[in-house]
C-alpha cells in the first residue's frame, strides 16, 4: 500500500506562476522518501498542499487510501509536518505548545509521550521556558516535536536540519530512523544530498515544478556508479573546438576551477590514462587532480543543471565545481 | 459525515483564553483602570447633569454604555490580534494544518472572544457599580445583548484579522470603522438629543441597538424597544457567523 499517491498534481499561483506541473508520485508506506530539488523547484508548494496551507489547482492526492481533499480532517490527523519557517506562539512554553498542538489534533495530551519527545530532542531542560527564550536550533527541534506529538503515520520534514549542528543532526536522524523502523513513513526535503543518500530508501527529484525522476535509492545509485577524474587548473577553462573533439568520449563538464571527465570503464583501467592524457593535451598539466565516484549530487546536477546551495563539504564543491 | 473534533475545538478555545490571560495587565487590568478614569472625569467633572428625556443622571446613563463599549472593543481585539499575530509571525499555518473544520475554528474563536468580553465587563462594572445607582434590572437582557454584541465584534475581528496583511491593516479597521461606530452608537448620549438626520443614521448602526439594549437591562429605559431590537441583533449575529464560516472555509486571504 502507498502512504501517498499523488496524481497529476498542479498548482498555479494567483500571480500566474506555475509552481507544480502535472506531478505524479507514489510514496510507499513505511518508506523513507527523499524529495529533492533546487530552490524554487516546487518542493515546498507540494508539501504545503499536503499540509493544507496552499490549495492545489488540479490533480488528486490519496493518503493511506483516502482522498486528501474530501477527507481532510481524517487525513490531517495522519500527517505531521515540520515546516521550513520556524514560528511559535510567544506566549507559550514548549510543553504548552506540545499539549495545545496535541489537543488541536483531537488527541488528549499524552504527557509521557510529550516528555519522551522533549527528551529525545533535548528540550527537556527548557520545557518551561518561554519559546522566545529558545535558541534557533532549539526552536527547530521543537518544530519536530510538534509535528510528532499526535503520533502521525506520515511525517513530512521540510529542510529540518538547516541551522542544526552536526551532532544534533545525527541524533535527530537516529530518532527519525527509529520512527521509520517502527512503521512511520517519512518524506524529507533537504539540501544535504549525502543525508538523503544515507537515510532514504527512495528518491524523487523535481525541478521547475516538474518531476524529473522518482525511484528506489538503490536503483538510482546503481545507475550512477560511474567515476570522475577531476582536474584543478585554478581558473575557469574554455573549450576550443579541438578540445571538444579530444574530450568528447569523457563527457566533459567544466567547473569553476577546471574540468571533470567521466571514466567509462575504470575497473579494467582502460580509460584512466587516456583521460589524464587528454586533459594534459588540451590544457597542460593541472595543479591538482583526483578520482571521485559519482554520487547523488552529480545525478542531481546532471538532471537539473543546478547545484543545491548550502553545500556541506568542501571536497564536493571542489570536485563538482 | 465526519465526527466533530470536540477536543480540538475546546483546545483552540482554551488556547485563545490562555493567550489573553498571559497578558492580563493589558487585557483585564487596563479596562478596569480606564473605568476609574471615566469615574473621575465624568462623575466628578460633569456633576449631576441629567440626560434629557430620561430620569437618570448622566454618569448613571454612561456606565452601562461604557461597559458595553469595552466588551465590544475587547471582543474585536481578541480575535483580530490573534489572527494577525498568527499571520505576521507565520503561526497561522498550525491552525490551517490542524484537523479543525471552519465551524470548529469559528466557534472556538468567537467563544473565547465572548469570554474575554465578559471578563472585561465584570472587571469594569465591579469598579464602577459601587459609585452609581445601577442594578441588574433585566439580567437576561444584559446577558443576551452582551453575548450577542461580543459574538458580532469577535466575528468582525476574525474577518478583519483574516483580511489584514499586517498590524497597520488591523489598526486601520479598528480606528476607521470600529471606533467611530462604537463612539457614534449612543454610548455618550441619548439619540433623542440629536438632530433628526443623525437620529436616522444611528438607527442604521447595529452598535446602537447593542448598546441601547444592554443599557436597557440596567436602566429599564432606552431609545428603542429592546425586545424588538433583538431581531436586528440576532439577525446580525447570524450573518456574522455565516460570513466568518464561509470565509474561513474558502481560505480567503489565508491560503494561496
Amino acid at each position: 500500500m502507498n502512504a501517498l499517491e499523488i496524481t497529476a498534481l498542479g498548482k498555479v499561483y494567483n500571480n500566474g506562476n506555475e509552481a507544480l506541473h502535472d506531478i505524479s508520485l507514489n510514496i510507499p508506506q513505511g518508506s523513507f522518501y527523499a524529495l529533492l530539488g533546487p530552490n524554487g523547484a516546487g518542493k515546498s508548494t507540494l508539501i504545503n498542499i499536503l499540509a493544507d496551507t496552499v490549495r492545489a489547482s488540479s490533480g488528486a492526492v490519496s493518503l493511506f487510501g483516502r482522498d486528501l481533499f474530501t477527507q481532510r480532517s481524517w487525513c490531517k490527523r495522519q500527517i505531521g509536518v515540520v515546516p521550513q519557517e520556524v514560528a511559535f506562539d510567544p506566549f507559550f512554553t514548549p510543553r504548552e505548545v506540545l499539549a495545545f498542538t496535541s489537543g488541536m489534533f483531537g488527541c488528549k495530551p499524552d504527557y509521557d509521550w510529550i516528555d519522551e519527545l522533549l527528551r529525545r530532542l533535548e528540550l527537556i531542560d527548557h520545557s518551561v521556558k518561554n519559546t522566545r527564550q529558545l535558541s534557533g536550533g532549539m526552536r527547530r527541534r521543537l518544530l519536530v516535536a510538534q509535528a510528532l506529538v499526535h503520533k502521525p503515520k506520515l511525517v513530512i520534514l521540510d529542510e529540518p536540519t538547516a541551522g542544526v549542528d552536526v551532532e544534533l543532526r545525527r541524533r535527530l536522524w537516529d530518532f527519525m530512523r527509529e520512527l521509520n523502523a517502527s512503521g512511520t513513513t517519512i518524506l524529507l526535503t533537504t539540501h544535504y544530498l549525502d543525508e538523503a543518500e544515507e537515510l532514504c530508501d527512495h528518491v524523487a527529484i523535481i525541478d521547475r515544478g516538474s518531476l524529473l525522476t522518482a525511484r528506489p535509492m538503490q536503483e538510482m545509485m546503481g545507475e550512477i556508479a560511474s567515476s570522475y577524474l577531476w582536474f584543478n587548473y585554478g581558473k575557469k577553462l574554455e573549450l576550443s573546438v579541438e578540445a571538444v573533439e579530444t574530450l568528447a568520449a569523457f563527457e566533459p563538464r567544466l567547473t569553476d576551477e577546471g574540468i571533470c571527465l567521466k571514466l567509462g570503464m575504470l575497473e579494467d583501467g582502460s580509460t584512466f590514462h587516456e583521460a589524464y592524457q587528454a586533459a594534459v593535451t588540451c590544457f597542460g598539466a593541472p595543479r591538482d587532480a583526483g578520482l571521485r565516484r559519482e554520487d547523488l549530487e552529480d545525478v542531481f546536477l546532471r538532471l537539473t543543471g543546478k547545484q543545491l546551495d548550502n553545500k556541506m563539504n568542501g571536497e564536493n564543491s571542489h570536485a563538482a565545481g | 459525515m465526519r465526527p466533530v473534533n470536540m477536543l480540538g475545538t475546546w483546545t483552540l478555545f482554551l488556547r485563545e483564553i490562555h493567550r489573553f490571560l498571559k497578558v492580563k495587565m493589558q487585557t483585564i487590568v487596563t479596562p478596569a483602570l480606564t473605568a476609574m478614569l471615566y469615574l473621575i472625569i465624568f462623575r466628578y467633572a460633569m456633576g449631576d447633569r441629567q440626560v434629557p428625556g430620561m430620569e437618570v443622571d448622566y454618569f448613571t446613563f454612561l456606565v452601562p454604555g461604557l461597559a458595553m463599549m469595552a466588551m465590544l472593543q475587547n471582543a474585536f481585539a481578541n480575535t483580530s490580534s490573534s489572527m494577525i499575530m498568527g499571520k505576521v509571525m507565520g503561526m497561522h499555518i498550525y491552525l490551517l494544518m490542524a484537523p479543525l473544520s471552519a465551524i470548529e475554528v469559528v466557534t472556538a474563536f468567537l467563544a473565547a472572544a465572548v469570554v474575554r468580553a465578559v471578563v472585561v465587563a465584570v472587571a469594569f462594572l465591579a469598579v464602577l457599580m459601587p459609585f452609581v445607582d445601577l442594578s441588574l434590572l433585566h439580567p437576561g437582557i444584559i446577558l443576551l445583548y452582551g453575548v450577542c454584541g461580543s459574538i458580532i465584534m469577535g466575528g468582525l475581528g476574525l474577518i478583519g484579522g483574516m483580511w489584514a496583511r499586517d498590524f497597520d491593516n488591523v489598526a486601520m479597521v479598528t480606528n476607521f470603522i470600529i471606533l467611530p461606530l462604537t463612539f457614534l452608537s449612543g454610548v455618550f448620549y441619548s439619540v433623542k438629543q440629536l438632530p433628526a438626520l443623525w437620529q436616522q443614521f444611528n438607527h442604521a448602526n447595529p452598535f446602537f441597538y447593542l448598546i441601547d439594549g444592554f443599557r436597557y437591562g440596567f436602566l429599564g429605559t432606552g431609545d428603542t424597544d429592546p425586545y424588538a431590537s433583538i431581531v436586528v441583533v440576532m439577525g446580525t449575529v447570524l450573518v456574522t457567523i455565516i460570513t466568518c464560516w464561509a470565509l474561513w472555509r474558502s481560505g480567503w486571504r489565508m491560503k494561496e
